[in-house]
């Protein structure tokens, strides 16, 4: 390889900008959403703490929002709310 | 060690350091263990991670899940790659170029059990001030399910495979705290990510030291155990009651089990959750099935009897 070849493709790769990956859709993902019922839900924050993307935003009225362009639809949340406030609803 | 521990969930930040839009499987345990170390953690660390599922899929060129400084170099030399920043960092330390940052290393069990065994250990006796995780989902899960030394006995994966002549793997789940231990470092622990107070304490107090620390954190995968990815924290927690995964720490050479578990379920039901493990109930399995049982039951009285063995140090 010439130089100026190397000089264009280095050996390493590296992103500056941090969290770009937040511009990635993943919403195809999903076969099924999370939906909050916000009487039920006590703002514990569990399911929060076991989102593996992160997809539950806590919201200024201490309790949580999907943010559905990250959920891949697990359906981790469902299952952990201790109070059943949450449901996984078929897309359509 | 002196940490400020964690007692709740709302006193964690809303900015994390591992962003969303990554493309860990729906479901995944590693990235559900990695955000809870990372909310416990400072802001300003730096991460390293070793080759693996963590590594490719965070960082999908030219995207990025990770909001603070991160390096991956090889898949065999995470420890070694951490030791390195942190003597560097340390020098710029002493010359007066500011605080050292706190450093964390991210290996599989691929990555720590077998190929990177050696760069922890001499991380590990050099005394380098890091934390090494290893996230173990029991098997080397990015290329596809192959056997680790940290694979349970009679576990199904594509090397393993049950039949008529083997039960799957026929060979017992590496003591990797036990040789982590052996070195005489300051802290090591285990963790689930069912229990997230536990974990994150834990990390408090490993960061906390001046030297080397270990966690080594059970994450159940849901395409390598072949379970629905909905049950990951119910599997993770089932570990941990039914002792299959011990949840204890060593500090300064003294065991402490951190979660007692008096009344344990019945390993049956960690074992039927699994399909890579489900085939040990039927009838032809039942001397593997025997093994398996005596394995968890051995390795649960030897972190008992470390316990009680160091308990007067
Ligand atoms: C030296 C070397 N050997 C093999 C590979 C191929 N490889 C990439 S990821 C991987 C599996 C990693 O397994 P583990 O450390 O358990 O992490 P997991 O994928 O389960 O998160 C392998 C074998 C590699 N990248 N480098
Ligand atoms: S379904 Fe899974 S990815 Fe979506 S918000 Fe719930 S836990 Fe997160
Ligand atoms: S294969 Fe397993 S460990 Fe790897 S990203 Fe998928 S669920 Fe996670």
């Amino acid at each position: 390889m010439k130089v100026k070849e190397l000089e264009e493709h280095p050996t390493f790769a590296a992103v500056l900008p941090p969290a770009t990956s937040e511009e990635y859709d993943t919403t195809g993902w999903r076969a099924f959403k999370p939906v909050v019922d916000k009487e039920k839900c006590t703002g514990c924050l569990i399911c929060w703490v076991y989102c593996p993307e992160p997809a539950i935003i806590r919201t200024p009225d201490r309790k949580i929002e999907f943010d559905y362009k990250h959920c891949k639809g697990c359906g981790i949340c469902e299952v952990e709310c201790p109070v059943k406030a949450i449901k996984m609803v078929k897309e359509v | 060690m002196s940490y400020k521990p964690i007692r709740t969930l709302f006193e964690l930040p809303t900015e994390e350091n591992l962003a969303p839009g990554h493309r860990m499987c729906s479901g995944c345990g590693v990235t559900v263990g990695v955000r809870q170390i990372l909310l416990a953690a400072p802001k300003d660390v730096i991460v390293v991670t070793a080759t693996g599922c963590l590594e490719v899929s965070t960082v999908a060129y030219p995207y990025t899940a990770w909001r603070c400084p991160w390096v991956h170099v090889a898949f065999e030399n995470a420890a070694a790659v951490a030791s390195g920043i942190e003597a560097a960092l340390k020098a710029l330390e002493r010359k007066g170029y500011g605080k050292r940052h706190p450093v964390i290393a991210f290996g599989g069990d691929g990555g720590t059990y077998d190929i990177g065994i050696q760069a922890l250990s001499g991380a590990l006796e050099r005394g380098h001030r890091f934390l090494y995780v290893c996230y173990d989902n029991e098997a080397y899960m990015n290329t596809g399910i192959q056997r680790s030394g940290g694979t349970p006995y009679g576990t199904w994966t594509t090397t393993t495979p049950f039949g008529k002549v083997r039960p799957g793997k026929t060979e017992v789940k590496k003591n990797l705290m036990g040789i982590v231990v052996a070195h005489g470092i300051p802290y090591a622990a285990t963790a689930s990510i069912s229990h997230w107070k536990d974990l994150m304490n834990k990390v408090r107090k490993a960061l906390s030291c001046d030297g080397p620390s270990f966690i080594h954190l059970l994450t159940p995968c849901n395409r390598g155990w072949r379970f629905d990815p909905a049950q990951t924290i119910r599997i993770a927690k089932l570990a941990v009651e039914t002792r299959y995964f011990p949840l204890y720490e060593v500090e300064n050479g003294v065991y402490r089990i951190t979660v007692p578990v008096p009344r344990p379920k019945p390993i049956e039901e960690f074992i039927k959750a699994q399909g890579r493990l489900r085939h040990l109930l039927r009838p032809e399995y039942a001397d593997a099935l025997a093994t398996f049982k005596k394995q968890v039951e051995d390795y649960y009285s030897y972190v008992e009897m470390m316990t009680k063995a160091t308990s007067s140090k």
